[in-house]
């Protein structure tokens, strides 16, 4: 009985879509109401250790590492620990991005895994004193034009604006945001935004994949 | 009853800041009128000849600044006042309107017989061109007969513009009258005084809400250690009463319920007075009949006023300790920022919870279930076992409370640092090392070593829900205020304090 119910599991999740993503439509696309970024290039999941302390957060860093000068877009191909992944351009529908949704519908592992992030971020101008403010399940590291600005670990749900970075400068046009998230298991997403020095939104964002 | 009791208590010069934190300096003082702030200054004027005055820069650090009559023409209250009361000076108040201070206080010669004067000045700064006391006679008086002793004057300016005034002691009733707020002098000469109060003096008003309240001190004074003074109130919708108290008893009938009674190293607290700060920030001034770390003199004090289903609640100065500084916005508590370990030592995710008796997994054993057992206590993490790789200086954050050693903050009072009303300048520090909350040049926070430099001096206010704001004393680069704010969920930085927010709000207990 219990094996019958582990293969019909197992059929229901391959053939489960991620609902809550689609393929990017257009050159760009605002962030949201809230401020909220909804498009992201994602790479397949890296297999590491799955545990959360500062140290193995570490640890799965240097084994997921990305090839020096690796250039994400949608559809490249590149080896990470001795697995070739791929990245995929992805719009969310919710606030968040549902990495279990995405690795799912690629009957990619959800557990014990290291998912790397990355979008482009369009100013209209120069915006000091702002903050990037992201939520991510499970632990995480943030990277804001080259610059590490936001690292959380241990076991965690995404609460929006859970992690803030010290202030920083958007610059005028091109901004890239890189995110590392590392999940245990079950469940694993992040959202991120930018807060103002009143950690009111900023609105006036525009994300494109370039 | 114990009105006659009173006397001029010796003035003792203290030269050490007080263990106990209530205030810093020459605090002697008895009947201390509500301390009010005048370009920056803080005074106070209490019961003796002349009417000694007190002030401080800080609120913190106080200093006798001579007598008030001496700044009145003669040098004591005019014929009208001595010729309605006496020659004694006693528990004065004090109220700004305008570009007026109005200074009521008492003139009792033998009691009930007892007038209220009234002081009319521009300043209270004693350096001043412009400081001077005007005589403006006496407002009200007792004729040594009546149901009443017009002592321990009280002013309020309500919420609709109109100055009261209450006053009297333990020869019959607390009496109220109104004020004419151009001039400080009674507006309905013609009109008796309203009966709002008995047994008691030391009245006053506060308004908050909609609700007038009336403090009083009950009990009696004078006797060191031996008074039994002790603050207490009742409230009303209406200026002129009846003010109740928590069981609906009528202050006229000797209700009242309890504001604040002799506790720790203070007896006899008495002569409430409300001290707001703006943003959220109340504090009370009062004196205690004796401070048994000062040998048992009465002392001013200024300490936290809080607010609690409808009725004021006397908070207490913060002392000495090792604390958590809770988040009142994410619950989430402060941390310096490194790799917590687990009290006791790391335990596998295996089986069942601890003294539950169930290990592995897998189907249940055969037999009886378990017998559930305790272990031995398992000690506070101490800091020696899990410091030795932090860095020396490092970034703060905001994390679950988890009792660990990264967790615990002793906030300890700064010897000659200053502070300001009610409260010393605290030095906030990892328990077991020397890493000291700072606030940095880019408005956010680290912590280093304690150098005693401003930026590691932190003022520590309670707000009137009991939580906490802490702000540095300055941040290098800025004249802003700025207080320690959560911002997200795991994250500690300085903002502008904003009081509608639970952002700059923190809980301070128990690690």
């Amino acid at each position: 009985m219990r094996t019958a119910i582990a293969i019909l599991s197992m059929a229901l999740s391959m053939s489960l879509a991620a609902a809550t993503l689609t393929t990017p439509k257009g050159a760009s696309l605002p962030v949201d109401a809230r401020g909220f970024i909804h498009r992201w290039l994602v790479l397949e999941p890296v297999p590491v250790q799955g545990r959360l302390t500062e140290p193995a957060v570490q640890e799965a860093l240097k084994v997921a590492a990305l090839p020096e000068g690796a250039r994400p877009a949608d559809g490249a191909k590149l080896t990470v620990n001795g697995v070739e992944l791929s990245w995929h351009a992805l719009d969310t529908l919710n606030y968040n991005l549902n990495l279990y949704h995405f690795a799912r519908s690629l009957s990619k592992p959800t557990s014990n895994v290291l998912f790397w992030v990355e979008t482009t971020v369009d100013s209209p101008r120069e915006i000091p004193g702002v903050r990037l403010a992201i939520g991510s399940n499970a632990a995480s590291r943030w990277w804001l034009n080259g610059e590490p600005v936001i690292a959380l670990n241990d076991d965690r749900q995404s609460v929006i604006d859970d992690g803030v970075s010290k202030r920083v400068t958007l610059h005028q046009g091109r901004n890239v945001i890189r995110a590392a998230v590392i999940n245990g298991g079950g469940a694993t997403d992040f959202c991120a935004r930018f807060l103002d020095e009143n950690g009111e939104p900023i609105m006036d964002l525009v994300v494109k994949l370039q | 009853m114990t009105g006659m009791l009173r006397r001029i208590l010796p003035c003792v010069a203290l030269a050490s800041a007080s263990a106990a934190l209530a205030l810093d300096g020459e605090v002697v003082v008895h009947d201390p009128s509500t301390v009010i702030v005048h370009e920056g200054r803080y005074y106070t004027y209490g019961t003796g000849n002349g009417l000694p005055v007190l002030a401080s820069d800080d609120g913190w650090t106080w200093r006798r600044a001579g007598s008030l009559m001496s700044a009145v023409p003669g040098g004591k209250p005019g014929a009208e006042v001595l010729a309605r009361g006496g020659n004694n000076t006693w528990a004065p108040d004090i109220i700004h309107i305008g570009d007026k201070f109005f200074l009521y206080y008492a003139a009792p010669g033998t009691q009930p017989k007892a007038a209220i004067g009234l002081l009319v000045g521009s300043t209270l700064d004693p350096k001043s061109a412009d400081y001077k006391w005007q005589d403006a006679g006496p407002v009200v008086w007792s004729d040594g007969v009546e149901d009443s002793n017009a002592i321990d004057p009280g002013v309020l300016l309500g919420p609709d513009g109109k100055l009261w005034l209450t006053y009297g002691s333990y020869f019959g009733y607390i009496r109220m009258v109104e004020l004419d707020p151009k001039t400080g002098q009674r507006r309905y000469p013609e009109r008796a005084p309203v009966n709002i109060a008995i047994n008691s003096e030391a009245s006053i008003l506060i308004y908050r809400d909609g609700w007038y309240y009336l403090l009083v001190t009950h009990g009696s004074c004078c006797q060191g250690a031996n008074s039994t003074y002790n603050i207490r109130m009742g409230r009303s919708r209406k200026v002129t009463g009846p003010y109740l108290d928590n069981m609906g008893i009528d202050m006229l009938e000797g209700g009242g319920k309890l504001f604040a009674a002799s506790r720790a190293r203070h007896v006899g607290p008495g002569h409430f007075g409300l001290l707001d700060l703006g943003q959220g920030v109340q504090k009370f001034s009062l004196h205690y009949e004796a401070d048994l770390d000062r040998g048992g003199v009465s002392v001013l004090d200024i300490r936290p006023l809080l607010w609690r289903d409808g009725w004021p609640l006397a908070g207490d100065n913060l002392t000495s300790g090792v604390y958590g500084i809770e988040s009142a916005r994410t619950g989430t508590v402060l941390e310096l920022a490194v790799q917590g370990f687990p009290v006791g030592g790391f335990r596998q995710r295996r089986g069942g919870p601890p003294g539950s008796g169930i290990v592995g997994s897998g189907p249940p054993p055969n037999g009886p279930p378990p017998e559930p057992q305790v272990g031995p206590a398992i000690a506070d993490q101490d800091p020696a076992q899990v410091a030795a790789t932090w860095p020396a200086a490092g970034s703060v954050r905001l994390a679950p409370a988890m009792l660990q050693a990264q967790q615990k903050w002793v906030i300890a009072p700064v010897a000659g640092a200053g502070g300001y009303p009610g409260a010393p300048f605290f030095r906030i520090t990892i328990a077991g090392t020397e890493r000291s909350l700072t606030a940095t040049a880019d408005r956010e926070l680290t912590a280093t070593a304690f150098t005693g430099a401003q930026e590691q001096l932190w003022r520590i206010d309670q707000l009137i829900d009991g939580s906490y704001r802490l702000s540095p004393k300055a941040v290098p680069g800025t004249s802003e205020a700025l207080a320690l704010s959560a911002v997200g969920s795991s994250f500690a930085t300085l903002a502008k304090f904003d009081p509608a927010s639970d952002r700059q709000r923190w809980i301070l207990g128990a690690p």
